[in-house]
């Protein structure tokens, strides 16, 4: 009803001509205002491309390709000497050591909810789950500055390092001394915060598999573990991998928990107790107090990060979408 | 018992208590996060904490009242932008452009601005309006929450129109009433918990963003309205305390932790809510 009298409104009771006119007008503008919105997703992509490479331009003049490979890191020398090394293996090893803790725990956890759980602790489980992705980051590098790093520099770092002394190696990769502030620290919050995107993905994967399948499965005589592995992984591989991979570019880009704990040193160090930075953290620490070369090297930074991770990203949904097809046919 | 049955036994039992280990793990570490705000946070939750302004360095009153109010502010402006513009992109997603290819594109590009680092989009906010702008101001800030707001909306909005049977929008247009009508009045009202949804899990996702605001907002230690100026808002404020000397400091920023936490673990679940009310529909 109420659609009717507003229409009348509009145009009068009798005036056929006039209210197609109205129509028309409207539709037009509406249309244009939604096909534009859409557009302007496309024109902010292409005006943070646009904006790094500008901000860069000054620092890719100054250093050329020797960014990616200079390890010294220091914007008052004279002249000032800028490399990505340290950021970009900070970054790469923090997100290596993440997601060799998160893999498995977030498909464990899939597992849990999708084959072992009961029904009815299903939903707080998924939800507590969940609810992880949405605390925000400074609270995860809040709570790992108080409470994670000074626990773990206590009790974990000390015992690994004891374990692994005089070990070829390992042992130089477990090396002391134990410190609050350290790549493993930065790894570990990294591992948590990705978790519930791991999981979450996992679950809806799984979901897709035709339960034929697996009552085949079980119907031959497999236990719960030999269906996942073997009916379950195979037939949503690329799914998972997918949300591996979604979940990897969430892991490279995050910042404010890794600023807190990862000690912003721009040395690198074999041992992942030691401390050290990632390209988001240098950026985070330094850009506000930063002008001329040095802000243009950290916007550098930045984009190396956006290329980074866009490629991670891209090719995480380019494999969603194959596994959406598949289950759409 | 036939040995080999028994080896997949033992692996099956090892293998479902992992398991079950990986999701204890999972729901300890939501725990004791939560438990520490609480018991950090909770001591300093009072009339001040909302009444008084941040203090000067070594006093020990004050409260966070102008972090909380700049906070708000710039949310409001945030979600004011970017919620219309991804609903409107959303809109053009699920109802004309269905079967195109600039649909296709969008989406996908869409997807990756989903999870996108937001530090880069504080830098893009930093390069197109605090630089032409020359200053730190709230509006920056605003409109790098904007943008991290629009793919979260646009995404929800898409899927939640894709929802909405075909044979309502169809009986509608056999009516009579145009294109746009039918969206507005049909779609939109069919799908409205759905998109209430997508705008809550926004302003969720916003509300805690401090990378952003790092360089757009920047902080500052008093009450100001003023959109053209740097605005105290509290993820930066507590970014600030955290790493302070002074231990009164550190409590404000226990209790503002505890205050956005709850808050956005508040929204998400309240979206959650509204969603599981639809789905069950």
């Amino acid at each position: 009803m109420a659609v009717q009298s507003d229409i009348v409104d509009d145009a009068g009771p009798y005036d056929r001509a006039k209210a197609l006119s109205a129509f028309k007008l409207g539709d037009v503008t509406f249309y244009w205002i939604t096909r534009i919105s859409a557009i302007s997703v496309l024109l902010i992509l292409g005006g943070i491309i646009l904006s790094l490479i500008v901000g860069a331009f000054p620092a890719m003049k100054e250093f050329g390709f020797a960014f990616l490979w200079t390890q010294r890191w220091a914007p008052s020398a004279d002249p000032p000497v800028l490399g990505a090394l340290g950021p970009m293996y900070g970054t790469l090893v923090t997100s290596f050591i993440a997601m060799l803790i998160a893999i498995p725990v977030g498909l464990g956890i899939a597992i849990f909810l999708t084959e072992l759980c009961p029904q009815w602790l299903r939903r707080p489980i998924g939800m507590a789950i969940e609810l992880l992705a949405g605390i925000p980051s400074i609270i995860y590098g809040m709570w790992g500055f108080f409470v994670l790093g000074p626990f773990l520099a206590n009790t974990f770092q000390p015992f690994m390092i004891k374990i692994f002394d005089g070990v070829p190696v390992l042992g130089a990769i477990f090396a002391g001394p134990p410190s609050y502030l350290s790549l493993f620290n930065a790894a570990l919050i990294l591992a948590i915060m990705v978790l519930p995107f791991i999981t979450s993905i996992s679950v809806d994967v799984f979901k897709t598999v035709p339960p034929v399948l697996k009552e085949a499965a079980y119907g031959v005589g497999c236990t719960t573990w030999e269906v996942v592995r073997s009916v379950v992984i195979p037939y949503t591989r690329v799914g998972v991998i997918g949300g591996v991979m979604l979940a990897l570019g969430r892991a490279l880009g995050e910042t404010m928990a890794v600023t807190f704990i990862i000690g912003n040193s721009f040395r690198i160090s074999s041992s992942i107790f030691a401390p050290g930075t990632t390209i988001s953290a240098a950026i985070a620490s330094e850009f506000a107090e930063s002008d001329g070369l040095h802000q243009s090297g950290l916007i550098l930074l930045g984009l190396l990060l956006f290329v980074l991770t866009f490629f991670v990203l891209a090719a995480a949904r380019l494999m969603l979408m194959r596994l959406e097809k598949k289950a759409g046919n | 018992m036939n040995p080999i049955y028994s080896r997949r036994r033992r692996k099956d039992i090892v293998v479902r208590g992992l398991c079950f280990g990986a999701a204890a793990f999972g729901v300890t570490w939501l725990a004791l996060i939560l438990v520490t705000l609480l018991y950090n946070g909770v001591a300093g939750l009072n009339l001040e904490l909302f009444a008084a302004d941040t203090p000067p360095p070594g006093s020990t009153e004050g409260g966070l009242r102008n972090a909380i109010v700049g906070s708000l502010i710039m949310t409001v402006i945030g979600v004011g932008i970017g919620a219309p513009l991804g609903l409107f992109a959303g809109t053009y997603l699920a109802e004309y452009g269905r079967n195109d290819k600039l649909t296709s594109v969008i989406r996908f590009i869409n997807d990756i601005l989903l999870s996108a680092p937001s530090i880069i989009i504080g830098l893009f906010v930093y390069g197109a309006v605090v630089v032409p702008m020359r200053g730190f101001s709230a509006i920056a800030g605003s409109l790098a929450l904007a943008v991290i707001v629009i793919p979260v909306v646009l995404r929800t909005t898409e899927d939640m129109l894709l929802l909405v049977p075909n044979a309502l929008r169809e009986a509608a247009s056999a009516l009579g009433l145009p294109r746009s009508l039918v969206i507005k009045r049909i779609a939109y009202r069919a799908a409205r918990s759905g998109l209430i949804t997508g705008v809550l899990l926004a302003t969720a996702r916003v509300a805690g963003e401090t990378a952003p605001l790092l360089f757009t907002a920047l902080s500052n230690q008093f009450f100001s309205l003023g959109l053209n100026k740097t605005m105290a808002n509290l993820p930066v404020t507590i970014n600030n305390f955290v790493q302070s000397p002074y231990a009164y400091w550190k409590q404000l920023a226990w209790s503002g932790a505890l205050l956005i936490t709850l808050t956005v673990l508040a929204l998400n679940i309240g979206a959650r809510i509204l969603g599981a009310e639809r789905t069950a529909k």
